[in-house]
């Protein structure tokens, strides 16, 4: 019988290469943008993961084209029903391999952190992508503040479960189980990249973008980032996610964005930026991890992407 | 009276596809106004849900017509079966243009790899000869055969249904409720014959 012995180092503990290697750049961007520096006038660090034609998605697109099953299948589903829904007060339960864990008020666990703008490409899993301007706070300021004890290898997130205010959640012919389920490494969520969205197109972020706070982590499919979290819990085995639970052959745990591993009933090389019009689909070419590759590759060095789709 | 029934059910069957011409042409006017921001994806879908319904219809057509003994339901049964093709022409044209940009090799690598866009080229391909065969005089050139092939309203139906059922991610209401309708009216074909 093999008896593993612990690590000496935790791997959470090790800086990845990437992270060490561009630090000077990191610690750049992170002053820049907790100057308070508005649109258009990005931190160059983040500035680069934009191409030259990344136009912004108009905000009223941004807040009327959802995916939020919660509130319905249909992508108008959301702007029409989320209003539904009570976000304040909003309760966020804390619990699993950390120090402080329990109940919290939201406004009790942002407050204090440092938000700032990040303007991200934002890529579907269906093949539609957008460009948004995000309001948010760096997800390792969050979940540190928790104390997550050396064991924790993966955050796990829920969505609020509330079928009285939330009409998806009493369908009838819909398979998924509630609450909506995702979930990190915690070396992907201490990524800088990776923030909580508290806002959007400098306001506060609409329900049926994921009121109060959002997940959103740029360089994965937009399934990963789960809207309106109620329940953060620290783990030492991979969480399970939603759509994996459904679909497991077609949606991965990782779910980065990939144009070389093809979506099982759709291709995932090209995608339609939004808003496309009646004369063109808009369509351009997906980039590896979404154009993040620079910032995130070092994350998944070695691994299989085909397999850890 | 029965001669009211031909253009009321011609201008019924058609009003869909007004609706959808008048919002492309909002659309073009100004963009988003009218089918969100893919406007394309809007499109296939429309005219996918409408060729279904509308190929449930031609399908129910025999049925009611003995359910209801009204003959003048038989006499619809060309144009609601060529309206039928018509939505299902128009959603495949969407989808070349919309989704694969008339791009050969993105469309035989769909048709292999993707088994909805299989199921559903094979029930388009399932309706064209029966499209082509309408007229009165292919169908006195083929008499009995012409009946026979009319079975492939069978395949075409099921394939439709299996397409949409393999490109839902969830939510199955829709689909659900279009195959209630197909076993029902399948049910009650078998049992008068």
């Amino acid at each position: 019988m093999l008896i593993k012995k612990p690590d000496a180092i935790k791997p959470s503990e090790i800086t990845s290469e990437n992270a060490f290697v561009n630090r000077r750049n990191f610690i750049k961007s992170q002053m820049l943008l907790s100057g308070g520096i508005g649109l258009g006038f990005m931190s160059p660090g983040l500035q680069a993961a934009l191409q030259p034609d990344d136009d912004l998605t108009p905000e009223e697109i941004v807040t009327s084209y959802n995916n939020f099953y919660e509130f319905g299948t249909a992508k108008s589903d959301p702007v029409q029903y989320a209003h539904e829904m009570t976000t304040d007060p909003w309760t966020v339960e804390v619990s699993g391999a950390a120090n402080k864990t329990g109940r919290f008020a939201f406004e009790d666990v942002i407050k204090g952190l440092d938000v700032s703008e990040r303007v991200y490409r934002f890529r579907c899993v269906e093949a539609w992508s957008m460009v948004v301007p995000w309001q948010g706070v760096a997800l390792g300021d969050v979940l540190k503040q928790f104390e997550p004890k050396t064991s924790a290898k993966y955050v796990e997130f829920r969505t609020l479960v509330r079928p009285a205010e939330m009409r998806g959640q009493r369908g009838v012919f819909q398979s998924m189980d509630w609450p909506y389920v995702e979930g990190l490494r915690l070396d992907e969520a201490y990524h800088p990249l990776s923030i909580m969205a508290t806002g959007v197109y400098g306001k506060e972020l609409p329900n049926q973008n994921g009121a109060p706070w959002r997940l959103m982590v740029p360089w994965k499919y937009g399934f990963k980032s789960i809207k309106s979290i109620v329940s953060i819990r620290f783990t030492e085995r991979q969480p399970r996610n939603s759509w994996n639970v459904l679909a497991p052959h077609e949606y991965g745990f990782y779910a980065n964005v990939n144009p070389a591993v093809s979506h099982p009933r759709w291709s995932q090389a090209s995608e339609r930026r939004l808003p496309s019009s009646v004369f063109s689909p808009n369509r351009r070419p997906t980039l590896p991890f979404n154009g993040y590759a620079d910032e995130v590759a070092g994350l998944y060095s070695g691994m299989d992407l085909a397999k850890f789709y | 009276m029965t001669a009211f029934v031909k253009p009321v059910v011609f201008l019924c069957l058609l009003a869909p596809l007004l609706w959808l011409g008048w919002q492309i042409s909002i659309e073009v006017s100004s963009p988003t106004a009218a089918l969100g921001a893919d406007p394309g994806e809007a499109i296939v879908h429309f005219l996918g849900e409408w060729g279904i319904r509308v190929l449930l219809l031609a399908f129910a057509v025999s049925p009611l017509q003995k359910a209801l003994k009204q003959r003048v339901i038989g006499r619809q049964r060309r144009m609601v079966g060529l309206f039928a093709f018509t939505y299902v022409a128009l959603h495949l044209l969407a989808y070349l243009f919309f989704y694969i940009e008339f791009d050969w090799q993105a469309l035989s690598a769909d048709f292999v790899d993707r088994a909805f866009i299989t199921a559903g080229i094979a029930g388009f391909v399932c309706l064209l000869p029966m499209a082509i065969t309408s007229t009165a005089g292919w169908q006195r050139r083929l008499r009995r055969q012409w009946l026979r092939l009319h079975l492939l309203i069978y395949p075409a139906v099921a394939l439709a249904l299996i397409h949409l059922y393999w490109l839902t991610r969830d939510g199955f209401a829709e689909v659900i409720a279009y195959t209630f309708c197909f076993v029902v009216l399948l049910a009650y074909r078998w049992r008068r014959s």
